[in-house]
């Protein structure tokens, strides 16, 4: 173990790292966003309201990421069409590219965990809503959404880490993110250990803020079940 | 089969292959080689998933030479190094460069061919190569070559390194236009980029580099280090495929010109 090859790349680690945060709080954001309306459509009986939001959760949750984020990054650029077009300079940066892949990716697998725990609002809340002369939009906004988001923490909370340990997927696109780091130090002192060692300390640490910061999250959000 | 039966077998499994890696290593009848496979035209896989290119050829004929049995392994140019000292083959021919840095890690025959390294861009892209010239473009690479290596030292303040794994996928961002030059062998770059279909808009731009301090010697056959019998096996094998014509044979299919960089054999 050659402790001064990690010593000397530490500053490209920590670039690596700011990437590596910058992607996927961004996308975590985005997702979320998108995720709410989604899950909502999900939860429809009607097929032309679910249809739509279905095939886009079924894609995403069907395929794995790097070939999500092949079709954005390299499949795009096939088409000329696409090249002259306006949306190019969007696609033409890998930055961006991952971002979008990860937003999408994160947004269906989240639209699927809250879907879940909406069907899962015990019915007598509801009731109590509608007891209280509530209207549709006003249940869901008081009611069944906060219910929703509490239950869906803990399965949130994984889904945070999965969509942080797919974010290595961006270094095959030439972004140098965390594991994008490693793969140049590798190359440069042919030093594999050291390199994806220091590469999988940096995620055990980002892992550990998460988990942490998401047990923080539930006390807060469920004091109320406790048993005091 | 209980845990510890099953160790044991994974053990015994593993010192009979160790035992099979040594007894070879010292004949050298039976020798593995590391091969790139995306680096046309001295290697690539073909359609059937064969590999073929001018390092294949050699590699095959100097075995011929040599008298043993060669075994092509296909591995990634990022971990060609590793692999090699991790015995998962014997030699690398890969249109390895000879350089300073890796002379660390292993040990090189003498080179087998050499070719400069040139910078292509679009026809209708009129750059400079200058320091002031190449401000603010961006470059792609294959990662952790000479290429890479000289562009970083020389223009890492000014310019933006694009890194890709195989220089393939560096010639799909170059058509995808994600980047505004390319810096690779020129042989590579002319055979497997320019005078394809994907690359017709683009064109060589600026000098031959050739700076032996970036550069190197030439392209060698990389082996452990002090694996000094193989090496000088391979030693005699290239001056002899050089001496009786073989290597011109091979050559002549690929290129036009001599790609040895000085007339064969003495």
């Amino acid at each position: 173990m050659d402790f001064t090859i990690i010593l000397d790349n530490l500053p490209l680690y920590v670039q690596g790292l700011w990437i590596t945060i910058q992607l996927v709080f961004l996308a975590l954001c985005a997702g979320l966003v998108l995720a709410v309306p989604t899950a909502l459509l999900l939860t429809s009986k009607n097929p032309l309201v679910w249809g739509l939001p279905y095939a886009y959760v079924y894609f995403f949750r069907g395929t794995p990421l790097l070939v999500q984020l092949f079709l954005i990054y390299h499949g795009m650029g096939q088409f000329e069409t696409i090249r002259e077009s306006f949306i190019w300079p969007i696609f033409r940066e890998a930055y961006w590219c991952a971002l979008i892949a990860f937003s999408l990716n994160t947004g269906a697998y989240t639209a699927e965990i809250l879907r879940g725990a909406i069907n899962q609002t015990p019915w007598g809340e509801i009731e109590a809503a509608k007891a209280c002369g509530m209207r549709k939009v006003t249940r869901y906004r008081r009611i069944i959404l906060p219910s929703a988001f509490r239950r869906a923490l803990p399965a949130y909370g994984n889904e945070v880490i999965f969509m942080l340990h797919g974010s290595a997927v961006a270094s095959i696109v030439t972004l140098v993110d965390i594991l994008g780091a490693g793969r140049i130090v590798n190359a440069r002192y042919f030093a594999p250990w050291e390199a994806y060692v220091t590469s999988g300390l940096f995620y055990l640490c980002l892992t550990f803020a998460i988990v942490y910061f998401f047990k923080l999250w539930e006390r807060r959000w469920s004091a109320h079940l406790r048993t005091r | 089969m209980t845990r510890k039966t099953f160790v044991a077998a994974l053990t015994a499994t593993a010192m009979m292959a160790g035992a099979a890696g040594s007894a070879a290593a010292d004949e050298w009848d039976t020798i593995r080689i590391g091969v790139e496979g995306a680096y046309p035209p001295f290697s690539q896989v073909d359609s059937g998933g064969a590999l073929s290119g001018f390092d294949i050829e050699i590699a095959n004929v100097l075995c011929d030479e040599i008298g043993a049995e060669c075994t092509l392994v296909q591995q990634d140019w990022d971990g060609i190094i590793p692999a090699l000292l991790a015995r998962r083959y014997d030699a690398i021919v890969a249109s390895m460069s000879i350089t300073e840095e890796r002379a660390k890690r292993v040990d090189f025959t003498d080179k087998y061919y050499q070719t400069p390294a040139k910078f292509a861009a679009p026809k209708d892209a009129e750059v400079e190569i200058s320091r002031e010239g190449l401000d603010g473009k961006t470059v792609g690479v294959q990662r952790a070559t000479i290429h890479d290596n000289f562009i970083s030292e020389e223009f890492g303040d000014t310019v933006d390194i694009r890194r890709y794994a195989t220089q393939d996928e560096a010639y799909m961002d170059a058509v995808a236009g994600r980047v505004d030059l390319l810096l690779a062998d020129s042989v590579t770059m002319a055979v497997g980029f320019l005078e394809t279909e994907e690359g017709e808009g683009w064109e060589f731009v600026g000098p031959d580099f050739t700076d032996p301090q970036y550069f190197g010697e030439g392209v060698g056959i990389a082996v452990r280090p002090g694996e000094d019998a193989l090496r000088e096996k391979f030693n005699d094998a290239i001056a002899a495929i050089l001496a009786d014509g073989r290597y011109e044979e091979i050559q002549n299919k690929y290129f036009d010109f001599n790609v040895y960089g000085e007339p064969y054999g003495e």
